[in-house]
C-alpha cells in the first residue's frame, strides 16, 4: 500500500505522539483512569424504599400546580392594575387580609421551595462525585430550604399590618 | 471485507480501479497505559471506498498501518455488540456505520465509549456494565413444576416486550447517558431495557422483584429523559420509552 500515508497528529492536538521516551513501560505501567463510582458486585442493593418514586411524582404534580400559582402571582403583581409600581407595603397588607391569598402564598412558598430543593438535590446527586462533597452541598441546600420555608411561613401567619 | 477481490483489483491498472476510492482521515483516540499516562489523538490517512464501513477502515489501519491499534469486534455484522464506539461524537457500531454517512470529507474521529474505564485504545472495561445487567436478574423466573411442554404465550403477550428483546448489550445506550457518565452507580438504560424484557413477559413471575430493584436510588428515577439512549441504540430500540414504561408500572402497580 504505497498510496496510504501515516501522519502523526502534529498540530492537531496539544498532546504529542504516542512514541518516545516515557516514564512508563511494560514493567512500570501507568495506572488506569478509573471511571468514577462504578457499579460492582459490592454496590448496596435497594436502600430507601419508595422515596425516589415519591420525589419524582412530587416534581410532576407540584410543577403542574406551580404553573397556575406562579403565573397567577406574576399577573397580579406585575401586569394587572397598574403593574409593578402599585406593589408596596399597603398592597401586600391588603392582599394578606384575605385568607385566600394567605393560603395561595403559603402553598406557593412550600411547593416552590420543595420543588427547587428537590431539583437541586438531583443535580448534586448527578454531578458531585465524592461522598463528602455531596454531603456538604446537600447540607447547605437543606439548611437554606428549611430556613426559608420556616421564615416565610412565620411571616405569612404572624403578619401585622399595623406594625410600627 | 472483500479482501480477495481487493487484491485482484490492486493487481490491475490503478487508474481504472481506484477511481471510486477517496482519501479519508481517521482521527483515533489512542491510549496505552504502558506507554503514556494520557490518551492522545493520532491521525491515519487512507484510500478507501466510501461505501465501506468504519470497521473496515479500522481493520485496514490495524492490518496495514499500525498493528498496535486495539479494538473489539467479533461478528462484524451488527449482532454481537462488540464494536460500539464513539464515531464523530456519537455512539455507533463501527460495523454498521458506512464511511459515506459520517462526512468523510472531514477527519472522522473514533474514540472509546464514555463512562467506562479505558483499558487500551478503543477497549473499555465492560464489567460495571455487565454488573448492572446481572443486578436486574435477566433470566426467566417461574414458580411451580416445570411444564412438560413449552410455556405458551399469545402473540399479543409476546408483542408487549418485543422491542426490548432486540438488545445486543453493546453498551452504546448506557455510555451515551449523561447520568451514567457522572455516576456509574446508575443502572443505565441497557440494564433497564433488559429488566423491561422480563417485567412485561407474561410467563415471568419475578416482575415485582425486578421493579423493586429498579425502584432504588440508582434505578429508573435517575433517568432525566434526555433520549440520548434512544438516539444511540444501533438496533432502533425505543430505550427511553421502555424506561418510562417501567416508571409507569412502578407508579400504577398494586400494593
Amino acid at each position: 500500500m504505497s498510496d496510504t500515508t501515516l501522519t502523526k497528529s502534529d498540530g492537531t492536538s496539544g498532546v504529542g505522539p504516542v512514541e518516545g521516551v516515557s516514564l512508563y513501560d511494560v514493567d512500570n505501567p501507568a495506572p488506569y483512569i478509573e471511571a468514577p463510582r462504578k457499579r460492582t458486585s459490592k454496590t448496596p442493593r435497594a436502600t430507601r424504599g419508595n422515596f425516589e418514586m415519591i420525589a419524582w411524582l412530587f416534581m410532576r404534580l407540584s410543577g403542574v400546580v406551580l404553573i397556575v400559582l406562579v403565573v397567577g402571582h406574576l399577573l397580579i403583581q406585575l401586569v394587572l392594575d397598574g403593574g409593578v409600581s402599585k406593589v408596596g407595603f399597603a398592597f401586600i397588607a391588603g392582599r394578606w387580609a384575605s385568607p385566600f391569598w394567605q393560603f395561595w402564598d403559603l402553598l406557593m412558598l412550600w411547593l416552590a421551595m420543595l420543588h427547587g430543593a428537590n431539583g437541586l438535590r438531583t443535580v448534586i446527586n448527578d454531578y458531585a462525585e465524592r461522598a463528602g462533597t455531596r454531603m456538604w452541598l446537600k447540607g447547605v441546600l437543606y439548611s437554606a430550604t428549611v430556613f426559608t420555608v420556616l421564615l416565610g411561613t412565620l411571616v405569612i401567619f404572624t403578619f401585622d399590618p399595623n406594625i410600627r | 471485507m472483500a479482501t480477495p477481490t481487493m487484491d485482484k483489483l490492486e493487481a490491475l491498472e490503478k487508474d481504472s480501479t481506484t477511481s471510486h476510492l477517496i482519501t479519508v482521515t481517521f482521527r483515533i483516540r489512542r491510549y496505552n497505559p504502558e506507554v503514556a499516562e494520557e490518551p492522545t489523538w493520532q491521525d491515519f490517512q487512507l484510500e478507501i471506498d466510501p461505501k465501506e464501513r468504519v470497521l473496515d477502515a479500522l481493520h485496514k489501519i490495524k492490518w496495514e498501518l499500525d498493528g498496535s491499534l486495539t479494538f473489539r469486534r467479533s461478528c462484524a455484522h451488527g449482532i454481537c455488540g462488540s464494536d460500539a464506539m464513539r464515531i464523530n461524537g456519537k455512539n455507533r457500531l463501527a460495523c454498521k456505520t458506512l464511511i459515506k454517512d459520517v462526512s468523510p470529507e472531514k477527519p472522522i474521529t473514533v474514540e472509546a465509549i464514555k463512562g467506562l474505564t479505558v483499558l487500551k485504545d478503543l477497549v473499555v472495561d465492560m464489567e460495571p456494565f455487565f454488573q448492572a445487567y446481572r443486578d436486574v436478574m435477566p433470566f426467566l423466573v417461574t414458580k411451580g413444576n416445570e411444564p412438560t411442554r413449552e410455556r405458551y404465550q399469545s402473540a399479543e403477550d409476546r408483542e408487549r416486550f418485543d422491542d426490548t428483546t432486540k438488545c445486543i448489550l453493546c453498551a452504546a445506550c448506557t455510555t451515551s447517558c449523561p447520568v451514567f457518565w457522572n455516576d456509574g452507580q446508575y443502572f443505565g438504560p441497557a440494564a433497564i431495557v433488559n429488566a423491561h424484557r422480563f417485567i412485561f413477559d407474561s410467563r415471568d413471575e419475578a416482575g415485582e422483584q425486578r421493579l423493586e430493584i429498579l425502584n432504588d436510588r440508582d434505578g429508573v428515577w435517575r433517568c432525566r429523559t434526555t433520549f440520548n439512549c434512544t438516539d444511540a441504540c444501533p438496533r432502533g430500540i425505543e430505550v427511553t420509552k421502555a424506561i418510562q414504561e417501567v416508571k409507569r408500572a412502578l407508579i400504577t402497580r398494586r400494593y
